[in-house]
């Protein structure tokens, strides 16, 4: 009988998988992986202490830094928490479906992102990014048209949206959303019935529906284990309670049902932005005389469905124009969390794609 | 049932426990006094609160608090519970056994505030590297990177800095 050892070696933190500085020290027998520990902080900015020393509005523009793929959620997510704090009354109609305008778009630009960038961690290397990327770069400018910026908008803020929308917006959104559907059915064709997809994805990573809720994780990865949680529904922020949407579930479990879920969740948002617009009422957009921000003492915690998952924020006030104490809930921590349990007993190629299906961002994870 | 149902019920099964609601907090907070890791296997396998959404510490100044958001994946709205302590014992049981979801959440709290989980698994820094000194989300961190204490006093006056924007 041959001796056998377990190799421990280091992936990352300058890999070109890990979708950012990520490390990962995997025990390896022969080629299966044995254990996983995730190494992180690369990213650090301290972004949680920063914002004591600021005020509520000087914050929004750090929460942009987060999950840089989605800034316009984490503003959204942030502004619900001030708001809750200060106990400020219900925003203008215009300004809340503005904001969910803006999160859908988001989501559609996230998830072009995260099955572009899982593509390419199949092997599938660049073409399929860029067809992804370019549909990308239709939806953030958008939000330049808005916000006057591609990835770091600040444009969801306490009390409302920064300023009305261009006259130019919504026709081009129109424009957009005439020409998403055949977008995500050209992926579908393209992608879903693909063998080499099939064959590497199906049973990768397989996290069953009372693991995935144990360990905290959200969004496309717990309903792909068939839990049908969306924080849309089970706590309706903004104008989603009067939205007609479905909460796109796989029983899959494993990567390629993150996949499935990513694409039905594109044609939810295209839904759901058509019905948006087709409501989207005249009126102000930010509510009257937030000017200085100044939450009695107390503290809330406000979360969103953000494209990627749970997205919280828990602000503690003393009184002050600064938080007390400003923590983030950050979706890409939690759902890393699942990362050892879905890669034990999977070879190291599997790794980088059961990384690529939980779709994380650094700046989010580090802050 | 309402979440005062659910703590009413959860006392009556605990009664060496003291859970007390938390005024001033937006969403139903209450104060855990006793067994904390009781309290927690109670209203996840009785009270349905099988997801952990967030833990996280606050510096209280003389004392500290670790707070926990929990929900229901049947749906509804949070359940806050609090431990509090003095700082010169900055110790709580670790809930990793109950909701494995604490597992990197209580590892950040450590590192930040350096709040002792007992019995967790991995008990490391995560953000910060091994050897930094000092856990920088406490009040008493000082660190000229920050300015911490001096930005604190200009704001905190009547003048805030571009209010007009």
């Amino acid at each position: 009988m041959l001796r056998t050892e377990t190799l421990s070696i280091n992936m990352g933190p300058q890999h070109p998988s890990t979708h950012g500085v990520f490390r990962m020290v995997l025990t390896l027998d022969g080629e299966r992986v044995v254990d996983l520990v995730p190494h992180f902080g690369y990213l650090h900015r301290g972004i949680e202490k920063l914002a004591e020393g600021r005020t509520y509005l000087q914050n929004v523009p750090f929460t942009d830094r987060l999950d840089y793929i989605s800034g316009m959620s984490n503003n959204l997510a942030y502004a619900l928490a001030v708001e809750k704090l200060a106990g400020m009354g219900p925003m203008p109609e215009r300004a809340e479906y503005l904001r969910v305008i803006m999160a859908e778009l988001t989501r559609l630009a996230n998830h072009c992102v995260a099955i572009g960038f899982l593509l390419n961690d199949l092997g599938a290397f660049f073409t399929p990014v860029l067809y992804c990327l370019r549909q990308r770069e239709y939806i953030v400018d958008l939000f330049e048209m808005a916000s006057g910026s591609r990835m770091t908008p600040s444009y969801i803020r306490p009390g409302g949206v920064a300023g009305d929308v261009p006259p130019e917006f919504l026709p081009a959104v129109r424009k957009l959303l005439a020409q998403m559907p055949s977008f995500i059915d050209q992926l579908d064709q393209l992608l879903t019935g693909n063998e080499i997809l099939m064959a590497r994805m199906q049973g990768v990573g397989v996290l069953p529906p009372e693991r995935a809720v144990a360990l905290g994780v959200t969004g496309p990865l717990l309903r792909a284990s068939g839990v049908p949680y969306d924080v849309r529904t089970a706590e309706p922020y903004s104008v989603y309670g009067q939205l007609d949407f479905d909460v796109v579930t796989e029983q899959g479990q494993d990567a390629y049902a993150r996949y499935l879920v990513r694409i039905g969740e594109m044609r939810q948002s295209v839904r759901i932005l058509e019905q948006a617009l087709a409501r989207l009422p005249e009126g102000p957009v930010m509510a009257e005389g937030v000017k200085r921000i100044r939450p009695p003492a107390g503290e809330a915690y406000a979360r969103i469905e953000a494209p990627k998952g749970e997205l919280g924020f828990y602000l503690v006030s003393d009184g002050t124009p600064n938080p007390y104490r400003y923590h983030i809930r950050a979706t890409s921590l939690a759902n890393l969390g699942a990362l050892r349990d879905m890669c034990i007993g999977h070879l190291v190629a599997d790794v980088v794609i059961i990384l690529g299906s939980i779709d994380i961002t650094l700046g989010e994870v580090d802050r | 049932m309402s979440e005062s149902d659910t703590i009413s019920r959860l006392q009556a099964a605990l009664p060496d426990a003291r859970v007390q609601p938390v005024e001033g907090a937006k969403d139903p907070t209450f104060l855990v006094e006793g067994d904390l890791l009781q309290a927690a296997a109670w209203l996840r396998a009785e009270g349905g609160y099988d997801f952990l959404s967030s833990v996280t510490g606050v510096d209280r100044g003389d004392h500290f608090e670790v707070v926990y958001h929990l929900y229901r994946t049947q749906g509804g709205g949070p359940l806050v519970l609090k431990v509090a302590g003095p700082w010169e014992k900055a110790e709580v049981p670790s809930l990793v056994g109950v909701w494995p979801a604490a597992e990197l959440q209580e590892r950040e709290a450590y590192d930040l505030l350096g709040i002792t989980f007992l019995g967790h698994p991995d008990p490391r820094r995560i953000l910060l590297w091994e050897g930094f000194p000092g856990h920088p989300l406490r009040r008493s961190f000082e660190n000229k990177t920050f300015a911490h204490a001096e930005m604190r006093a200009t704001m905190t006056s009547d003048e805030v800095p571009h209010a007009e924007n």
